[in-house]
């Protein structure tokens, strides 16, 4: 009886340990990241880096100028395209389709959709657009980022809409109004926090995406702002840079890292701060 | 009038996700018919991949990238649900807050900067601290010694597998802690009430409880392993060779398309990539779909129990 006993509070000793490790573990690497990209990327950080483009090799003084004008560019053309998408779609699910089957399965649909690989999506735009069309170009990785983006704000919207309480729809149902009008004044006036953090988190997601822009708006070393060529961006310039053998190259992709990790970060808990009030949404 | 058009534009809106699925998979499979034309079924069980004479086979992708990802969740798996069960179960208030917000920043983090994280300060620490000493640690013992043994690179399948396993952490403790979480406390106050540990408590009250929705967490994360890209691409190295060492470089589906897709020239080159594209989207569909099965019996089991 008592060598039971000890064997089990042995085992609960055990595994409490075990978990506290993993804790640590997962701590610790989160820490060595941010250590790497302030110790290495800080020192990137000047006024060239904001206000000259990407060098050549081995050059003194250069800095990402075209690579973050580039990101915002397609970043904003793929967030204005994916919202009225996005939100459409929710409204369908949530407005005229609850609880019924096919809401479900579209729904099914756009889960796969949030998790499926992204570099498929660069492989399909450039299979349909830019082979086609015969360049790489801004818009095309735009189209892809979308393509991420869309389902991530359907999600969230739809989450939001489902929230609002049906008396508000019925009472203004009462009044005679039509139903889109009632969608549009009162389902998403209500839920207007979560559509805008479902937007966030979509910037957020696609702002370090690079897998999807490799085959669509490539990289571009020069000051281009033109939608049908290739532009110049972030991730793809981090990693082109990062894998290249000089120091110069790797200390921007340093400090672009540092800056889309602020961001990103930024983003999230921006998010947060927005979901905080309606309770323990995660 | 209104209506009509509101509604019909909400209804096309919600098919895209539906049409564009399959748009995908069509148009891939269309872009690689020369592919499919000229390898056939042959495709699946060749490893050659040689450019100059246009010869291709996807074994050693499709092995890279099983292999990246068993090591992946063999690490990861643990690991998440250690942190799981210290967010929901050990810890409390403010601590388990603050861990909790940590392990959603490790989600945030774009998979690029692990990449870059891995290549230039994961990969360096296991090539000079980890890896000899595991190479020595086994020699001559004989399955381990092929599977641990050659120069310590530093890149390869271990360390993309390794870095794979970091990535999918808060997905999968994240899925897990609002499971745990949905296991009603009269359960676990009973279990602790007859004198159980907290280990039993875990082991034969929440695990059984939540069985379902686990392997639906599990295989979502084994999706998001598959088809990870750039975190992949920064430490594999990149080698076609197939080999039985962990610690020798090699190749994913994801990471040959994004090495080599845009360099691919010919028909067959380019059509060969295009196929293990294929493979892998029909591949991580099906684990997301099979995951977001298991995932919704159990939403649809919580919201039972509270009503």
């Amino acid at each position: 009886m008592k060598r039971v006993q000890i064997i089990r509070k042995f085992q609960n000793n055990t595994f409490s340990c075990l978990c506290v490790l993993a804790v640590l573990f997962g701590i610790s690497i989160l820490s060595s990241i941010f250590y790497a990209l302030i110790l290495k990327g800080f020192p990137a950080l000047s006024w060239n880096f904001f206000t000259v483009d990407t060098p050549p090799p081995e050059y003194v003084g250069g800095g990402l100028r075209n690579a973050i004008v580039g990101s915002f560019i397609i970043t904003v053309i793929a967030v204005a395209v994916a919202t009225p998408v996005g939100i459409f779609a929710a409204t369908y699910l949530s407005e005229y389709v609850r609880g019924k089957k096919i809401a479900s399965t579209i729904r099914f649909v756009n889960d796969v959709w949030l998790s499926a690989p992204s570099i498929i999506v660069g492989l399909f735009v450039y299979t349909v657009f830019v082979h086609p069309m015969g360049n790489y170009s801004a818009i095309a990785g735009a189209i892809s980022l979308a393509m991420i983006a869309c389902p991530i704000i359907t999600r969230s919207t739809e989450d939001m809409l489902n929230l609002v309480p049906n008396e508000l729809r019925e009472a203004a149902i009462a009044l005679g109004l039509p139903k889109w009008r009632v969608i549009v004044h009162i389902a998403w006036k209500a839920s207007k926090q979560g559509i805008l953090t479902g937007i966030l988190l979509a910037i957020a997601r696609i702002s370090g995406e690079t897998a999807p822009l490799l085959f669509t708006s490539l990289n571009n070393q020069f000051w281009s702002t033109s939608l049908v060529q290739p532009i110049a961006n972030l991730p793809v310039t981090i990693y082109q840079f990062a894998m290249s053998p000089y120091g110069n190259w790797q200390e921007l992709a340093w400090g672009g890292a540092l800056l889309i990790t602020v961001i990103v970060l930024f983003l999230n808990i921006l998010t947060r701060y927005f979901t905080k009030p309606r309770g323990n949404r995660s | 009038m209104g209506d009509l058009v509101f509604s019909n534009l909400t209804k096309a809106f919600s098919w895209l996700a539906f049409l564009l699925l399959i748009c995908v998979l069509l148009s891939l499979i269309v872009a690689s018919a020369p592919a499919l034309h000229a390898f056939g079924f042959h495709f699946l069980l060749s490893d050659s991949w040689d450019p100059v004479n246009g010869d291709f086979g996807a074994l050693s992708a499709i092995s890279g990238t099983l292999m990246t990802s068993v090591i992946a969740m063999f690490i990861g798996v643990p690991l998440s649900v250690g942190i799981a069960v210290f967010i929901s179960e050990i810890s409390q208030g403010k601590i388990s807050k603050t861990v909790r917000t940590l392990i959603d920043l490790m989600a945030g983090i774009p998979s690029i900067i692990y990449g870059m994280w891995g290549l230039l300060v994961l990969a360096p620490f296991l090539s000079n601290y980890v890896q000899p000493q595991i190479s020595d640690a086994v020699e001559n013992i004989p399955i381990l010694e092929d599977l641990f043994g050659g120069p310590p690179l530093g890149i390869g399948i271990f360390t993309a597998g390794l870095i794979l396993a970091i990535m999918i952490i808060p997905y999968i403790s994240s899925t897990l802690i609002d499971m745990f979480r949905s296991v009603p406390p009269v359960l676990k106050e009973a279990a602790y009430g007859i004198g159980a540990t907290r280990f039993e408590v875990v082991r034969k009250v929440i695990f059984p409880y939540v069985r379902k929705g686990m392997i639906g967490s599990l295989m979502l994360g084994l999706g998001r392993a598959l088809g990870e890209t750039m975190a992949v691409t920064f430490v594999i190295g990149n080698s076609k060779q197939l080999t039985s060492s962990l610690f020798m470089p090699g190749t994913t589906i994801s990471a040959s398309i994004a090495n080599e897709f845009n360099e691919a020239t010919g028909r067959l080159y380019p059509a060969s990539l295009l196929e293990l594209g294929v493979i892998l989207f029909v591949l991580s569909c099906l684990i997301l779909g099979f995951a977001r099965l298991f995932l919704l019996r159990i939403n649809k089991k919580s919201e039972g129990a509270k009503i």
